[in-house]
């Protein structure tokens, strides 16, 4: 060592080095307990699946294909894969319009006013409202309306679970928004404003392209918990047996968190694994929407990038 | 300059203008007159309120909350802040270029496009964004790559895409705000080279902290300091050659000759 340096420095540097590998090991730790979970899930799951597609159950063709039935080799999620779709599709359009609406309005035309804050705070605590109580709103609501708009309707049809769902994601997909619009640089908005662009064309034409990767990101986190929601949907009345794929926005549903839930709680035992296959396929779905998701993100970021 | 016996016409005169912001008084009875097809250099100190006085020529402070102005501000005859003066519209004729080049996340050419388009431009665009760049002296070095992202250029010919950018919409008044001070001195000297073309057909209005450039480009100098209350007066406004050389007020003479600020 050089000459000059003080042995308490030297005692004191390898206190503080030693700190800083605990609190490395600490991080790469937490890392691993979140990713032997997410294996351990998978791993039972898909031995599950498989053990179950492999020996004398379903066929995958029969799972996909067919409708639920008592015998568990000749059931299928067939109603709850399309009632998925159906309750997805009207969720995304409702949360993306609306909620983005709303992030527009709060970040660009409130000016920061007593009630902007005022919303915005009631936005943050919607986000942690519990989904269940959701499900009593659609039923209070979304049902109430379509018994009343559509005579012969019961009301517990898609549009009504899309909009419950809808109004569960809104908080996080309107504060995510906002965040997106909000790193938008104030630069790129004063250069359309000096050109003689009027506020909605700054929105539309600089705001929000560059602000649509950070929106897509937040909508794929909210719509993928969205479509593993089961609670709300059951509340409002769609824990029943539907033998068909829904093919308005007004029919009856089932969706596959709830199909899955509906085998498991089934005394036979192939059940279970007929279950464990509904996960793999609604786990499949899921990464299949967010896989087109981070795709379009990537495209419209290289857009931006040139 | 005018020449004799041909009466100075003004692209933009300001009478007494004061700027509040909330209950702030920042600026205090600025009048000013800038000439057409002259470049108007408006310097002081950091705080001097000299970017606040340029915004308030394209309105741009309206987009703050707070700001209000007292005063007027002309526009040939037309009255800026009178209560049926649209903003937008103000903007559509007065350009600006600003301290830092920001460039929309576009190609070169749908940056220029970009005024044009939002405007209701009906001609050839693919003209409007050739005649527009080399407005700017930017063409020879961009003509074969015009669907590239503009945030690939350099940062002297960002600055000089935004003049451009300016340019397209076709202004009869371009304010720049401090638009070198993020420039290295080579692509600074090819922004003050274009002035001196662009001040043929446009008039100038331009904030600089940098006394040595306003010396070199402009005709018009406004020297504008903050009070012992931080409200930002006009010192002092005149020929540049005359400001520099023979100023009237002895706050003038100490901030040039580098006594402060």
């Amino acid at each position: 060592m050089a000459a000059g340096i003080d042995p308490s420095y030297q005692r004191n540097l390898a206190r503080r080095k030693r700190n800083a590998s605990i609190f490395y090991a600490v991080c790469v730790g937490a890392v691993m307990i979140a990713l032997v979970m997410l294996v351990a899930l998978l791993y039972s799951v898909l031995s599950e699946a498989f053990a179950w597609l492999n020996l004398d159950g379903t066929s995958i063709r029969t799972l996909l294909t067919d409708i639920p039935s008592s015998k568990a080799v000749n059931s299928g999620l067939f109603p709850a894969i399309v009632g998925t779709l159906w309750v997805m599709g009207i969720c995304i359009f409702v949360s993306f319009t609306v909620g983005v609406s709303a992030a527009i309005y709060l970040e660009e035309y409130s000016g920061g006013s007593r009630l902007a804050q005022l919303i915005q705070t009631n936005i943050q605590n919607l986000a942690a409202v519990p989904s269940i109580v959701y499900g009593i709103l659609g039923l209070s609501i979304f049902v109430a309306f379509f018994v009343l708009v559509a005579p012969g309707n019961d009301g517990k049809n898609v549009s009504a679970a899309g909009l419950t769902l809808a109004l569960l994601i809104m908080p996080v997909v309107i504060v995510s928004s906002q965040e997106a619009i909000r790193a938008v640089p104030p630069s790129i908005r004063e250069g359309g404003f000096a050109l003689g662009g009027t506020r909605w064309q700054v929105i539309w034409r600089l705001v929000l392209p560059q602000a649509m990767p950070g929106i897509l990101t937040g909508i794929i986190l909210a719509v993928s918990r969205a479509m593993g929601e089961a609670a709300p949907l059951v509340i409002m009345g769609a824990l029943s047996f539907v033998p068909f794929a829904p093919a308005s926005p007004l029919d009856r549903f089932t969706v596959l968190p709830i199909q899955i839930y509906v085998w498991i709680s089934k005394p036979q035992e192939e059940f279970h694994y007929l279950a464990a296959a509904g996960i793999v396929v609604l786990l499949i779905m899921l990464l299949g929407m967010n896989a087109f998701a981070i795709f379009l993100r990537n495209r419209l970021q290289k857009d931006l990038r040139g | 300059m005018a020449a004799p016996g041909v009466a100075t016409r003004y692209a933009v005169r300001a009478v007494n203008v004061g700027v509040y912001y909330g209950s702030n008084k920042v600026i205090e009875g600025v009048t000013m007159d800038m000439p057409e097809n002259e470049i108007t250099a408006i310097i002081g100190p950091s705080g001097a309120g000299k970017s606040t006085l340029l915004r308030c020529i394209n309105r741009l402070n309206d987009l703050i909350e707070i700001f209000r102005m007292e005063g007027k501000i002309w526009f040939g005859d037309f009255d800026l802040y009178a209560p049926q003066s649209d903003p937008t519209q103000i903007r559509y004729r007065i350009g600006m270029v600003f301290q830092r080049p920001n460039p929309f996340p576009k190609s070169i050419y749908d940056n220029i496009a970009f005024g044009p388009r939002i405007n209701g431009f009906k001609g050839n665009m693919d003209d409007l964004v050739e005649q527009s760049l080399q407005g700017a002296a930017l063409w020879d070095e961009v003509k074969d790559r015009l669907k590239d992202s503009a945030l690939s250029l350099s940062g002297g010919q960002q600055q000089r895409l935004c003049i451009a950018r300016a340019l397209a919409v076709e202004p009869s008044v371009i304010l720049m705000d401090e638009p070198c001070s993020a420039l290295d001195p080579i692509a600074t000297l090819a922004i003050e080279e274009l002035m001196q073309e662009l001040k043929k057909t446009y008039s100038i209005v331009i904030v600089t902290h940098n006394m040595q450039q306003a010396g070199r480009v402009s005709d018009k100098t406004a020297f504008l300091m903050p009070d012992e209350n931080r409200v930002a007066h006009l010192i002092e406004f005149g020929d540049t050659r005359t400001l520099f050389t023979n100023p009237s007020d002895e706050r003038t003479e100490a901030y040039i000759t580098g006594r402060f600020g």
